[in-house]
C-alpha cells in the first residue's frame, strides 16, 4: 500500500442549514502537487480550513491523518506544528513591516525565548529569499513590493515554519501570466525539496501543467480524483467533472451588431496621485463602437485600471490631460457622479473593497448609483426600489435568500452579478468592466459572459479589461494591448492570438 | 417565517436595548417606590436629558460615517451659550437675535470642522479634539471667567417652558390630552397608509389579527405618557423640539438620498465614491449638521441652567457618543439608527435619574454608566461573532 503524507477520511462539515462537505475523502502523496478544483462554493476552501484547524476538531466529522497519525487540530498553531501551512487568497502580511519581520512574525527567532535575535532572523531570511528567487532587500517594507512578490514572502514565511504540506488558495488569481509561471515553477522546485503542495485554483491550464493528482469537488462531494499520466486530465475533462455537464463552449455566442464609433479617448495623459512626477498614462488614444466589446489586454501594472478610473470621472490620477468624447461630444467630468450622469459605468476589479457595500443588502447596492431615478424631491420610493432589485435578482439569477440578503454573504459570482445589476440599472451607454470574472467559477463566468453579450447586442459599448487572455480572445471584437502606460498594439478579433498579444508587449520595450 | 426571524436577528441589538430600557424603568420604578414615573419626574427626565438627545442625533450621523466622533460638541454648546448670553443679557438684544446668531455660530463652527475633516483630510478625532480646546478657551475668553445670569424668560421657554400650562380641565392639561389623541389618530392613519401602499405595490401585509393588538398597545403607551404629562404641567416645549428632531432625522436617514449616502459612506467609502456619491460633501455636511445641533443643545442647556458658564457642557460629547454606541451604532460606521441613539440616551438618562432618586452618589453613577456602555458593546460584539 502506498504511503500518504496526508489523508482526510470521510470529512463531513455542517453549517446551519447547509452540508458544506459531505463525506469527503482525499489522499495526498508525499512530494506531490495535489490540486483541488471545483466551482465556487463547492467546498474546497472549507475542506482546507478543516485541515488547517480554522474549524477546530469536533466541529466536523471524520479523521485527518498526517504521516499515519490521526490528528485533531484545535487551531492553526497545532496544524502548523505538524508542518501544515495555508496561504489564503487574501495575504496575511503586515504591510508596514519589513520582509524579514513578516517572515518570522509569530515565529520569532530568539536565543532566550524573549529577546528577538535579529542576526538569525536576517540571516535565515536572506537564505530563504535566495531559495525562492526573490530579489528584494529583507528590510524592504511589504507594502512597497508587488502582489507577486508578496506571495513569495508568504511562501518564505511558511518555509520558516518548516512546512511539509503547503496549501495555496488561488495563488495566481491576482498574478499575470509571467508571475504565475514563476510561482508555479517554484512549486515544482519546492516539490523536489520535499514539500508537498495542495493548490486550489480556477485556472485549469495551470492545474493541468503542474498537478500530479487533481481532485474535483462539486456540491461538497468528491466527484473524482484524476492522476497525471493515468487519467485524461484535459481541461474539458475537468470542467465536465466540475459542472456536471459537458461545456462545449466556454464563451456564449453573440450576434454582432456593431454600430458607429460612440466613445473615444484622445491624447490621454495622467500622473500618479501619490507621486506627481510619475507619468502613469502616456498619450493614450482609443475608440469603441456601439455594440462592440473592446478588450484591454496587458500585464499586471500595465495601467489598464488606472486608465479606466481616470476616464471614469477622474477617480484616479493627477494632472490629467486629454479628451473623452462620447457620441461626438466632449465630456467634462470631475467626479464619478459626472461620469454616471454622462452615461458611463465602471465595474471595478475589486468588488469587495471598491465595488460593493458588503454590510448592506442586495437592494441598496443595486440602487446606490441610481437613487435619483427612484426618488422624488430627494425622497426615495422604497417600493419601487424593492421592485427594481427583485427584477434584477431574477433577471441575472442572483442566488440568494432574497433582495434583503447582505451582499457580504454572497459567493463571488453572485456578488459580481449584483455589481452588474447595479451598473446595468444605472443605464449607461458605455460600460467599462475591470476583470469581470476574477475569482469566480466556470459556471458563473458563462453567465457573466452572457450578460455582457446581451448588453452588446442592445447596442451598449463595452470595454473589458482582463488579465485572462483566453477570456479577452473569446469575448472581444477588438483588442488594445497596453504596456507600461501606453497602448502598444491594436488587434482585430481574427488576428488576435496569445502569441500576437505577447508579441505586442515584448516589442514595446 | 425564515424572513421574519432573520429580520429580528438583524435588529436584535435594538430589541435588546428596548427590553433593557423597559427593565431598567421597571426596576427603578420599584426601587424608588414609584417616584420614577411620577408626572413631575417624567418631565424632569425629559428636560435633564434633552440636550443629550439632541447631541446624540447629530453624533449618530458622524458615527455612521466610518465611526468618526465629534469631541467638540460640549465646548461648542458652551461657546454658543456664552455668545447668545452676552447678546441677550449684557447687550440687551432681542432673544430671537441671540438664538439666531447662536445657531449661525454653530453652523459656522460645523463648517470649520467639516472643512478640515472632509477637504483637508485631517482625521476627525484630531480636528474635533482641537475644536474641544479652541471653543472651551473661547468660551472662557467671552465670559471672562464668570457666569452670565439670569436669562430672559423667553430664552428659557425652549428649555423649561410648557405648552399652555394653565389650560387645565379637571386637573389635566388639555393640550397634552389632545396631543395624545391626535398622535394616536396620526399613528393609526400612517399605519393604514403604509399598509395600503404595500398592497398597491403587491407586497405582503401584516394581518389585522396581529396589527390591531400592536396598534392598541402603542395607543395605550402614548396616551398613558401624555396623561402623565397632563397631570403635571402639560407638554414640555423641549419635548416638542426633541420629537420634531427625531422625526426629521429619522426621515432623512431612512427615506432620503442624503441619508442613503451617509450609510453608503460608512459602509464602504470607496464603493460609495465610485457609485457617484460625493463623499467629501457628505462628510462636510455631517459636521455642519453636528455644529448646528450642538448650537441647539447649547441654547437649550443655557436656558435650562438659566445662565451661561465657562464649564457648561463639559463631558457632553462622551454622553452623546455613549448613547449612540449603546443604541447599536457600529464603531466602524454604516450601522446605527436615530431611534437607537435616543433609546441609548434615554437608558442612560433613566439610570442617572433613578440612581439620583435612590441617593447613589455621582461617582458610583459614573462607574455604573461606564459598565453599561461596556456591556452593551460587548454584547453586540458577542452576538455578531455568534451569527458568523
Amino acid at each position: 500500500m502506498e504511503q500518504y503524507i496526508l489523508e482526510m477520511r470521510n470529512i463531513t462539515k455542517l453549517f446551519p442549514g447547509v452540508k458544506a462537505l459531505d463525506n469527503v475523502s482525499i489522499q495526498v502523496k508525499a512530494k506531490h502537487i495535489h490540486a483541488l478544483v471545483g466551482e465556487n462554493g463547492a467546498g474546497k476552501s472549507t475542506l482546507m480550513n478543516v485541515l488547517s484547524g480554522v474549524y477546530p476538531h469536533g466541529t466536523y466529522e471524520g479523521d485527518i491523518v498526517v504521516d499515519g497519525e490521526v490528528c485533531g487540530f484545535r487551531n492553526i498553531k497545532e496544524s502548523e506544528a505538524k508542518g501544515i501551512a495555508i496561504i489564503h487568497q487574501e495575504l496575511a502580511l503586515i504591510p508596514t513591516l519589513s520582509i524579514a519581520e513578516n517572515v518570522f512574525l509569530g515565529n520569532e527567532r530568539s536565543d532566550n525565548g524573549f529577546i528577538i535575535s535579529w542576526n538569525r532572523t536576517r540571516l535565515e531570511t536572506v537564505k530563504m529569499l535566495e531559495k525562492v528567487g526573490l530579489k528584494e532587500h529583507i528590510d524592504t517594507k511589504v507594502k512597497d513590493i508587488g502582489v507577486s512578490k508578496q506571495q513569495l514572502v508568504e511562501i518564505v514565511k511558511a518555509m520558516a515554519k518548516d512546512v511539509k504540506i503547503l496549501i495555496l488558495d488561488e495563488p495566481t488569481a491576482a498574478l499575470n501570466d509571467e508571475d504565475s509561471d514563476h510561482l508555479l515553477d517554484l512549486l515544482l522546485e519546492l516539490k523536489d525539496h520535499g514539500i508537498t503542495s495542495i493548490i486550489i485554483s480556477h485556472k485549469l491550464n495551470e492545474v493541468t501543467k503542474i498537478a500530479d493528482e487533481i481532485t474535483v469537488i462539486r456540491d461538497g462531494k468528491v466527484i473524482e480524483t484524476l492522476t497525471k499520466n493515468v487519467d485524461d486530465i484535459s481541461e474539458a475533462r475537468i470542467i465536465k467533472g466540475m459542472v456536471g455537464r459537458e461545456m462545449t463552449d466556454r464563451f456564449p455566442k453573440r450576434t454582432h451588431k456593431i454600430g458607429p464609433i460612440s466613445f473615444e479617448v484622445k491624447q490621454w495623459n495622467a500622473y500618479d496621485p501619490k507621486d506627481e512626477t510619475k507619468h502613469v498614462l502616456k498619450d493614450i488614444n482609443l475608440n469603441a463602437r456601439q455594440g462592440e466589446v473592446v478588450g484591454l489586454a496587458g500585464l499586471m501594472g500595465a495601467g489598464r485600471t488606472e486608465l479606466a478610473m481616470s476616464v471614469f470621472g477622474r477617480t484616479f490620477g493627477k494632472r490629467i490631460t486629454g479628451q473623452v468624447i462620447k457620441d461626438g461630444k466632449e465630456l467634462i467630468m470631475h467626479t464619478a457622479k459626472d461620469a454616471i450622469s454622462n452615461g458611463l459605468a465602471y465595474a471595478t476589479e475589486d468588488r469587495k473593497t471598491a465595488g460593493l457595500i458588503l454590510m448592506q443588502d442586495i437592494r441598496r447596492n443595486i440602487s446606490l448609483p441610481s437613487l435619483e431615478k427612484i426618488s422624488k424631491h430627494m425622497i426615495i420610493n422604497e417600493f419601487q426600489e424593492i421592485r427594481v432589485a427583485e427584477e434584477y435578482r431574477k433577471k441575472l439569477r442572483i442566488k440568494s435568500t432574497g433582495i434583503l440578503q447582505k451582499t457580504g454573504n454572497l459567493s463571488g459570482g453572485n456578488q459580481q452579478k449584483v455589481v452588474f445589476s447595479k451598473w446595468i440599472y444605472s443605464d449607461p451607454d458605455v460600460l467599462i468592466l475591470d476583470e469581470p470574472t476574477r475569482g469566480i467559477d466556470v459556471g458563473a463566468k458563462y453567465e457573466i459572459y452572457s450578460v455582457i453579450n446581451e448588453l452588446a447586442e442592445k447596442g451598449k459599448t463595452i470595454i473589458m479589461i482582463s488579465s485572462e487572455l483566453p477570456e479577452i480572445l473569446g469575448m472581444c471584437d477588438r483588442i488594445y494591448v497596453m504596456n507600461e502606460g501606453r497602448i502598444v498594439g491594436e488587434l482585430g478579433a481574427t488576428e488576435a492570438t496569445p502569441e500576437s498579444v505577447m508579441h505586442c508587449i515584448m516589442n514595446s520595450h | 417565517m425564515g424572513k421574519t426571524s432573520s429580520i429580528i436577528r438583524g435588529n436584535l441589538r435594538q430589541y435588546v436595548m428596548i427590553i433593557a430600557l423597559v427593565s431598567v424603568i421597571i426596576l427603578f420604578q420599584i426601587s424608588t417606590e414609584g417616584v420614577l414615573l411620577m408626572p413631575l419626574n417624567i418631565a424632569n427626565i425629559i428636560s435633564q436629558n434633552s440636550y443629550i438627545f439632541i447631541l446624540a442625533v447629530g453624533m449618530l450621523l458622524a458615527i455612521l460615517t466610518n465611526g468618526n466622533i465629534d469631541l467638540s460638541v460640549g465646548s461648542v454648546c458652551a461657546v454658543v451659550g456664552a455668545i447668545s448670553a452676552v447678546m441677550v443679557v449684557k447687550m440687551d438684544l432681542p432673544v430671537f437675535l441671540g438664538i439666531g446668531v447662536g445657531l449661525g455660530i454653530g453652523i459656522i463652527i460645523g463648517m470649520w470642522h467639516g472643512f478640515w475633516i472632509a477637504y483637508a483630510g485631517v482625521p476627525a478625532f484630531i480636528v474635533t479634539l482641537a475644536g474641544m480646546l479652541i471653543f472651551r478657551g473661547l468660551t472662557m475668553v467671552i465670559l471672562q471667567g464668570t457666569s452670565l445670569a439670569p436669562m430672559p424668560d423667553s430664552y428659557k421657554f425652549i428649555a423649561s417652558g410648557f405648552i399652555a400650562p394653565d389650560l387645565q380641565v379637571a386637573g389635566l392639561n388639555l393640550i397634552a390630552m389632545i396631543a395624545g389623541v391626535v398622535a394616536s389618530i396620526l399613528y393609526v392613519i400612517s399605519q393604514m397608509v403604509s399598509r395600503g401602499n404595500k398592497r398597491k405595490y403587491g407586497f405582503d401585509v401584516q394581518s389585522y389579527k396581529s396589527l390591531i393588538p400592536q396598534m392598541a398597545g402603542m395607543i395605550i403607551i402614548v396616551n398613558a405618557f401624555t396623561y402623565a404629562l397632563a397631570s403635571y404641567k402639560g407638554i414640555p416645549m423641549v419635548l416638542v423640539l426633541v420629537i420634531a428632531l427625531v422625526a426629521i432625522y429619522t426621515f432623512i436617514t431612512t427615506k432620503t438620498i442624503p441619508g442613503r449616502h451617509i450609510y453608503a459612506y460608512g459602509g464602504n467609502t470607496v464603493a460609495a465614491r465610485l457609485s457617484g456619491v460625493n463623499t467629501k460633501k457628505v462628510l462636510f455636511w455631517v459636521y455642519v449638521n453636528m455644529g448646528l445641533l450642538s448650537a441647539v443643545a447649547g441654547i437649550v442647556f443655557t436656558g435650562r441652567l438659566n445662565s451661561a458658564t465657562p464649564k457648561a457642557g463639559v463631558g457632553f460629547e462622551l454622553d452623546a457618543i455613549a448613547a449612540c454606541f449603546i443604541g447599536g451604532a457600529s464603531t466602524t460606521g454604516g450601522i446605527g439608527t436615530v431611534i437607537g441613539a435616543i433609546v441609548g440616551a434615554l437608558l442612560m438618562g433613566v439610570l442617572n435619574n433613578g440612581m439620583s432618586i435612590m441617593g447613589v452618589s455621582i461617582d458610583w453613577q459614573q462607574t455604573i454608566k461606564g459598565l453599561v456602555l461596556l456591556a452593551a458593546v460587548a454584547f453586540d460584539v458577542y452576538s455578531k461573532s455568534k451569527t458568523k
